[in-house]
């Protein structure tokens, strides 16, 4: 019986080295997809229990982690300022998940970065607790402030954007209503979830990040686009336009297209019409050059891009303009033309930076658990939106028009160029949406803002974008120059 | 007085006997330090703090061992030094890892204190076998009593209302009210490997007697294949009435595998494993259960909660990854029975790759001198037992081990000394006592002067043995 227990020995080993080989299998070469795997409750704890990086904008801390009593939580997320960064640091919680930079620096914070692999071994050497790198953010933090304060202290809901037109750095990104990411941390399974709910049921939506998820029709900073098309295929800024008060649309029977409060046009050429605002004139324009060449323009200042901030843009938009009516409408960004706050701070800041698009960026630079830089982000060029000619054309169109535009704030040394639009959006007893789109200084721009305020603010309809959304426009870039441009 | 004799070498002409007692009281002492450790990395990184307690708690552990050492000392003192250390060790490390598990207060705990209770009378059972089995041999006589009960025990909770017997979806146990239940099959294999041994071995000419020679084979007679028709179907009953594959796979692989033994003949394994694979087919077909536990198999990781178990396993191994998180640091408790079925997934865990290799290593150490044991002794009853019990661990280990690493379908079974069980901790010192039993007389040194008794059957042994030793 000696043979056949032999082999059966050899079969035992076969069984133990099959079992040992899985085991293998597992803990070495499927490890890491199991790791990652979104169902893996375990990797998530273990994120809880290391110390997360820090998120930082001018030397402040916008979320961090602090120690926690709880073993099984070691650390807690903390948002110092929460709702005024909240569209920037996003929030990072155990039951809901991430998003912001919280999500999009995910691998930096957690440690898991290639980068950070270094760090990583010298801690499992020397036994410390591994921690996470930090992100430091472009945010200027006194416009952020400003902007803030102007929207929620007048109870606006809106959003304001501004970006360094030479590098598109964002420098202010801020929405109201807001909310504080940190309530959203708590390791308390009831608290969290009922906070979520009031949240994400709350009518004014504050967990919408208004500046890069939202599209609103854009109305008359749109102008500025059709200007640009215009200029592209023949216009010069003293070019004759239209000036009627109102023209009919063509292809429907006795509907017209007015200007603001129906008045004819004061002057009659481009750049009147882009200081004056007046639609008739952009109307005609956009008819003129028709669809396909609108679009192109619109394409070179970034609609329709796939963009990361790192986070996710909407990606803003003309519409169909199947009809000369449309693309009468759409000529003054009504209709279905929609752009993000983003999208109009981009725009803007193209033309302030010489026709060139900068892609925008919100990261400034990478930071391992020690603070000494990983990786710093380099300024990138995304497109020539214009000639340098036009842009300066723009320019002092923009100029021309903030002469013209109304409200307060303005400030007495800095020459500005911006565009105000005020967008009807199509709702029952028409509350419009206030716009301003600016940079300054005009001649040498190191800001660009889009401002939006939605249902007209404090004033309702009787809103323009002058009168509730150039004020903050103003003060932000006030904010920008003087504290710390 | 021999045994002194023996140890000293004192008799000229006979080579020394080692009896090699020392090396396992030596062995025993170095589980209990390796175990009082395990136990100290627990209460550093659960509790942060360490007591004196703990070294009484290794104490205890060697004293429970030294009892055992002492009792195979005493009645089977030339038995293989390396089966009761490795066996304390692999239940010192279970016993650290239940208390570890205790310690994060998972579902149906706490296990520690029972698992210690059962440890104990586990090592009085195996002290009783040793004392009162004085040849293995004798069990012989009564194979087809131990067949008979080993099949009503195996065949009683399946009989016995859902109430008392089902737990978990498979009816296995029988309960005692508040006493706490048991699980007979656990016994049953013993008895049943008793019976199959005594069995083959009066019968073995039968079985190797060829029928037709078919497809370039020499098959059995259509009567002989009688048996392992007789084991197919208990296997199947066991799997339909208990709904318990593990059992099912486990009574199935012993028969064959000591058909194998006694027959020499490869073609019953060949046999057993289509007549096995075609009940898995049919099984499969007709019932739910084994279907859901094939569908979690082939796609562990799918969402829902019908693989729930499986998958969070394989992510706590995951997680652990070649050197694991260290004893206390992981997260065992999320994995739904990781102080039974999943122990393994939950050493995986904590202890890495390096650990779990190391325990996998300690079980092979294990079933190879249990089936040293078997090659050497002298008796065809002894050879076919020995075999039987060493691939019944192995088997036991196979089925849980690879079912909880996504080998192969998960089934019910508890890895042998390691996990949450009070029968099976039970079953399993008997188990081991028997094998020690066996392995005594295997080394014992022959005592030429004696005349062999006339009636000795196996003759076979003798030359053998006398054959291989080079």
């Amino acid at each position: 019986m000696n043979k056949p227990l032999r082999r059966v020995a050899l079969a035992m080993m076969v069984m133990v080295v099959l079992l040992m080989g899985n085991a293998t299998y597992i803990q070495v070469i499927q490890a890491s997809e199991l790791r990652d795997h979104a169902l893996n409750k375990r990797t998530q704890y273990e994120e809880f229990a290391r110390e997360r990086g820090q998120i930082i904008a001018g030397g402040q801390s916008l979320a961090r982690s602090v120690p926690n009593e709880d073993n099984r939580y070691k650390w807690l997320r903390t948002y110092p300022n929460g709702p005024m960064y909240a569209p920037v640091t996003g929030f990072y919680s155990f039951y809901y998940g991430s998003n912001g930079i919280e999500r999009a620096e995910d691998k930096i914070l957690t440690g898991k970065d290639d980068s950070l692999a270094f760090d990583r071994l010298s801690d499992m050497i020397t036994g410390k607790e591994s921690r996470g790198g930090s992100v430091e953010l472009t945010i200027n933090t006194a416009m952020q402030e400003v902007a803030y304060k102007e929207l929620t202290s007048k109870g606006f809901s809106g959003s304001v954007v501004a970006l360094d037109p030479r590098s598109g750095e964002i420098l202010t990104m801020v929405n109201a209503p807001s909310y504080d990411p940190g309530l959203l941390t708590s390791t308390d399974n009831n608290e969290v979830a009922k906070q979520w709910n009031n949240l994400s049921e709350a009518e004014d939506n504050p967990m919408a990040n208004r500046a890069v998820s939202e599209i609103y029709p854009p109305g008359s900073t749109f102008k500025l686009i059709t200007t640009a098309a215009a200029l592209q295929n023949g216009y010069q800024p003293n070019s004759k336009v239209e000036t009627a008060a109102r023209i009919p649309l063509p292809g429907t029977a006795s509907a017209t297209l007015p200007n603001y409060g129906s008045n004819t046009c004061r002057g009659d050429t481009l750049t009147a019409a882009v200081a004056y605002s007046c639609n008739t004139a952009f109307a005609k324009i956009a008819g003129e050059l028709g669809p396909d060449k609108l679009r192109e323009t619109a394409a070179a200042f970034g609609f329709g891009d796939d963009l990361q901030i790192p986070m996710s843009v909407a990606k803003s938009d003309l519409g169909a303009m199947a009809d000369t009516a449309s693309l009468y409408q759409s000529g003054i960004g009504q209709r279905d033309v929609r752009v993000t706050p983003l999208q109009n701070a981009m725009m803007t800041a193209a033309i302030a930076n010489h026709g060139k698009l900068m892609k925008p960026q919100l990261v400034k630079n990478t930071r391992s658990p020690d603070m000494s830089e990983l990786d710093t982000f380099q300024p990138e060029e995304m497109k020539q939106s214009v000639s340098p000619e036009i842009a300066h054309m723009l320019r002092e169109m923009m100029i021309q028009s903030e002469k013209y535009t109304k409200g307060s704030g303005k400030i007495s040394n800095v020459e500005i160029a911006s565009k105000t639009g005020t967008a009807q959006h199509g709702d029952p007893g028409d509350k419009p949406h206030g716009w301003y789109v600016a940079f300054a200084p005009a001649e040498n721009p190191t800001i660009a803002v889009a401002v939006i305020v939605e249902n007209g603010g404090d004033e309702g309809a009787e809103a323009t974008g002058g009168s509730v959304a150039a004020p903050i426009g103003r003060e932000v870039i006030r904010a920008g120059l003087q504290g710390g441009g | 007085m021999p045994e002194p004799a023996a140890q000293t070498g004192a008799t000229s002409g006979a080579p020394r006997v080692l009896t090699r007692r020392g090396t396992e009281l030596f062995m025993l002492v170095f589980a209990a330090v390796i175990v009082t450790f395990a136990l100290l990395i627990v209460e550093i990184s659960q509790e942060q703090t360490v007591t004196r307690d703990l070294f009484l708690y290794g104490a205890a552990f060697l004293v429970l061992f030294g009892v055992a050492h002492f009792a195979v000392r005493r009645w089977a003192p030339y038995a293989d030094p390396l089966i009761l250390p490795l066996v304390a060790l692999i239940n010192g490390i279970g016993l650290v890892m239940l208390h570890r598990l205790d310690l994060a207060e998972v579902y149906g705990g706490p296990f520690t204190g029972k698992q210690i209770m059962f440890s104990a009378i586990g090592v009085v059972l195996f002290v009783l076998v040793l004392a009162f089995i004085k040849d293995h041999r004798t069990l012989a006589q009564y194979g087809f009593t131990c067949g008979f009960v080993g099949i009503a025990l195996l065949a009683l909770p399946g009989l016995l209302p859902a109430s008392i017997s089902e737990a978990n979806g498979a009816k296995l146990w029988i309960r005692f009210g508040p006493l706490g239940s048991i699980q007979p099959g656990e016994f049953a294999k013993i008895l049943l490997l008793i019976f199959f041994a005594s069995f083959l071995v009066s019968k073995r000419e039968l079985f190797t007697t060829a029928g037709k020679r078919f497809l370039g084979v020499d098959w059995p007679r259509p009567r002989d294949l009688m048996p392992v028709i007789a084991a197919w179907v208990l296997s199947i009953g066991i799997l339909v009435l208990e709904k318990d594959l593990g059992s099912s796979l486990l009574f199935f692989g012993i028969v064959l595998v000591m058909l194998y033994i006694a027959t020499e003949r490869a073609v019953w394994v060949f046999l057993g494993l289509s007549l096995f694979a075609l009940g898995a087919i049919i099984a499969f077909n007709l019932f739910d259960h084994v279907q859901a536990r094939v569908n979690t198999w082939l796609d562990p990781l799918a969402e829902g909660a019908a693989n729930d178990q499986l998958r969070t396993g394989l992510f706590g191994m995951a997680n652990g990854g070649m050197f694991g998180s260290g004893l206390g640091s992981g997260r065992p408790y999320l994995t739904s029975w990781a102080a039974s079925d999943f122990i393994i997934s939950a050493i995986g865990e904590e202890l890495g790759l390096v650990g779990l290799m190391a325990v996998l290593m300690m079980y092979l150490l294990l079933v190879m001198r249990g089936l040293r044991t078997s090659l050497a002794v002298r008796d065809s009853f002894g050879k076919l037992f020995a075999g039987g019990l060493a691939f019944t661990i192995v088997l036991q280990l196979f089925v849980v081990a690879g079912g909880v690493t996504g080998l192969i379908p998960m089934t019910g079974l508890t890895a042998p000394f390691l996990a949450a069980g009070g029968s099976s901790l039970l079953a399993n010192y008997v188990l081991v006592a028997l094998l020690l039993r066996i392995s005594d007389a295997a080394r014992r040194p022959q005592t030429p002067a004696k005349p062999k008794p006339k009636q000795a059957p196996i003759a076979e042994a003798h030359t053998e043995l006398v054959e291989r030793p080079r």
